[in-house]
């Protein structure tokens, strides 16, 4: 039987566990292993050599972004770590299932993460949609602190350690993480230059650590169960388990805790039901919004991250958008780039205006209004914009990914909207 | 004198002042403080954005670059129901453009118009985080997903029954 550590305590009949439940069922062996038994150090080493790496997107390793953290004990110094509940990839709904699921867990990885770090301020940022979140992350924090899981000397360790949940006022953008400590701060949500890097000059200029909540989840199963299980769970390269998802025209759309490296067939065929009758699987953005397009004839790649990359896209957050043989691959586009240009922060100019001139070019070419030229401009963009480091921050690249992939998938497409002067499926319905 | 030009009700200023000492720096209090006044009175006035600034110490222009940052702060007045229907890539392939003109329809307003009775704001909103749901939308604060013609229907009618003095249950 497949190992499930994430979601193995989340009954959405039952609601969360509260913290006898969860010590019960299991819970706290990570903080009592770490604070008992380990040294911050040796909990960063044995993250490292789980090879974790990080569930938001980005995949950095998650041990060697906490070595980067001065290793002055949290009571000397003002250390911050910060979990990113901003879920707002489009596509994405994973880390919602953890949060409302089992808020316990988050908050275990985030003690156990402050320990390694030496940190005694935990946040966590969370988007202002996720009330039900909300509700259950404030209760379970006020249970934890009336238990003494937070708070001054955690098991008589000496270290202390609290948490402050923030909800956002919203915007994409506050996932970028050094956007998001700008947003903590109580400014417009522009990301910052680096360096200096989050963990060492992050929030007010403290050495700060930004990790995903799926990925501060994983953490206390490591600690308790060592480096060699967790690689162990993953079916290739890369350790663990993942929060696999599916959205679009399939039967059963959902998200579900499988080894790292699971065949994107198997989850869309297996997990989620296949395609719905009557429609066919085109492509797909294998994980969010800010991937690249995948060929329908590309779904047998394992769903880790250098499996993904080598087949032209990124893992990113791991829940797969279909594009159905339905649904019109310019429109997607066009709804994917609107998306784009509004959560531009509006900081750099090639994002805050190229952003916008690449959805009016597309929403011309689904109106009928198209030219042929047009297609030159979304690949100059596609060119200048695409690449990291000709804007302030990664939000236009990721913009780039599925827009680059659409135009040489879609090159028909593109082409029959322009010659039939609109549509074709609006036009044929 | 309307409520929007009224000064903060002293019990939300001491609240808000309270966040401010409770934070490392007091400006780290701008959203939990902006959205504390929201959730008391629906939107953030001039008036109580500047009442707001000064207990943070703040200069009223730079805090409103922050509230207009963000979107879930109200600078204008909605109604006392808010619709935010999530326009992003998933529930688009599942057919939201249709549900949200059959909304439209019902509700006699575009997204971004609040109803004439000032019973309801329709606004898009970016990816709810419920596609496994699609098409999704929050009313207020509770998540309807798996909408189709008749959902809409009921959530609509529902709505054109809550009165200012009787909402809807």
């Amino acid at each position: 039987m497949t190992e499930r550590p994430l979601t193995a305590m989340i009954d959405p009949a039952v609601g969360p566990p509260d913290c006898a439940a969860y010590g019960r069922a299991g819970g706290w062996r990570g903080v009592r292993a770490a604070l008992r038994d380990m040294t911050p150090d040796a909990v960063i080493d044995v993250v490292t050599r789980s090879t974790l790496r990080g569930r938001g997107g980005a995949g950095f390793g998650t041990g060697q972004k906490w070595s980067f953290v001065p290793k002055d004990p949290a009571a000397t110094r003002r250390k911050y770590l910060i979990a990113n509940a901003d879920e707002m990839e489009p596509g994405t709904f994973k880390d919602r299932l953890l949060l409302e699921g089992n808020p316990l867990q988050l908050i275990e990885g985030m003690i156990v993460a402050g320990y390694a770090i030496q940190a005694g301020h935990g946040v966590i940022f969370l988007r202002g949609e996720y009330h039900v979140a909300l509700d259950r992350l404030t209760r379970a924090i006020a249970d934890a602190r009336a238990t003494g899981w937070l708070g001054a000397d955690i098991l008589g360790s000496g270290f202390g350690f609290d948490i402050h949940v923030h909800a956002s006022g919203g915007r994409y953008i506050c996932g970028e993480e050094t956007a998001l400590l700008t947003a903590l701060e109580g400014k417009r949500a522009q990301p910052r230059s680096k360096p200096p890097f989050p963990q060492v000059g992050g929030l007010w200029g403290a050495p700060s650590v930004v990790n995903n909540v799926e990925t501060l989840c994983n953490v206390p199963h490591i600690v308790a169960n060592g480096a060699d299980w967790f690689r162990a769970l993953g079916l290739g390269p890369d350790g663990g388990t993942k929060l696999y998802g599916v959205s679009g025209r399939v039967r059963r759309p959902g998200t579900w805790e499988l080894p790292m490296g699971t065949p994107l067939r198997e989850i869309i065929e297996r997990h989620a039901g296949g395609m719905r009758d009557g429609y066919a699987l085109r492509a797909l953005l294998p994980g969010g919004a800010s991937t690249a397009f995948l060929d329908a004839g590309q779904v047998d790649v394992a769903m880790e991250y250098g499996a993904v990359e080598k087949a032209g896209s990124r893992l990113g957050t791991g829940l797969a958008i279909l594009l159905d043989d339905r649904t019109c691959p310019i429109g997607m586009l066009h709804n994917l780039e609107h998306f784009f240009a509004q959560e531009s922060c509006g900081w750099c100019t090639p994002c805050r205006d190229g952003l916008p001139w690449v959805e009016r070019l597309l929403a011309a070419i689904e109106d009928g209004t198209g030219e042929a030229e047009d297609l030159d401009r979304l690949a100059d963009h596609a060119r200048l914009l695409g690449p990291m480091g000709r804007t302030f921050c990664a939000h236009a690249p990721g913009a780039m990914a599925p827009l680059a992939s659409g135009l040489r998938l879609f090159r028909a497409d593109f082409e029959a909207h322009i010659h039939q002067r609109g549509c074709p499926l609006r036009q044929a319905a | 004198m309307s409520t929007a030009d009224a000064p903060l009700p002293p019990d939300l200023r001491s609240d808000v002042a309270a966040m401010a000492a409770a934070e490392h720096h007091a400006r780290m209090a701008a959203i939990p403080a902006l959205m504390a006044v929201q959730a008391r009175l629906g939107w953030v006035s001039d008036a109580h954005l500047a009442d707001v600034a000064g207990l943070l110490g703040l200069s009223p222009a730079d805090l409103d670059g922050v509230a207009t940052f963000f979107n879930l702060v109200f600078r204008r007045p909605v109604g006392r129901h808010v619709i935010m229907m999530c326009d992003s890539v998933s529930c688009w392939i599942m057919g939201r453009d249709a549900l949200c003109a059959r909304l439209c329809d019902r509700l006699g307003i575009r997204p971004g118009q609040t109803t004439a009775d000032g019973a309801v704001t329709l606004l898009p909103i970016v990816c709810l985080g419920h596609c496994d749901h699609a098409p999704a939308m929050l009313v207020d604060r509770t998540l309807h997903g798996d909408l189709d013609e008749a959902g809409i229907d009921r959530i609509a009618d529902a709505l054109a029954a809550d009165t200012p003095e009787g909402p809807p249950t």
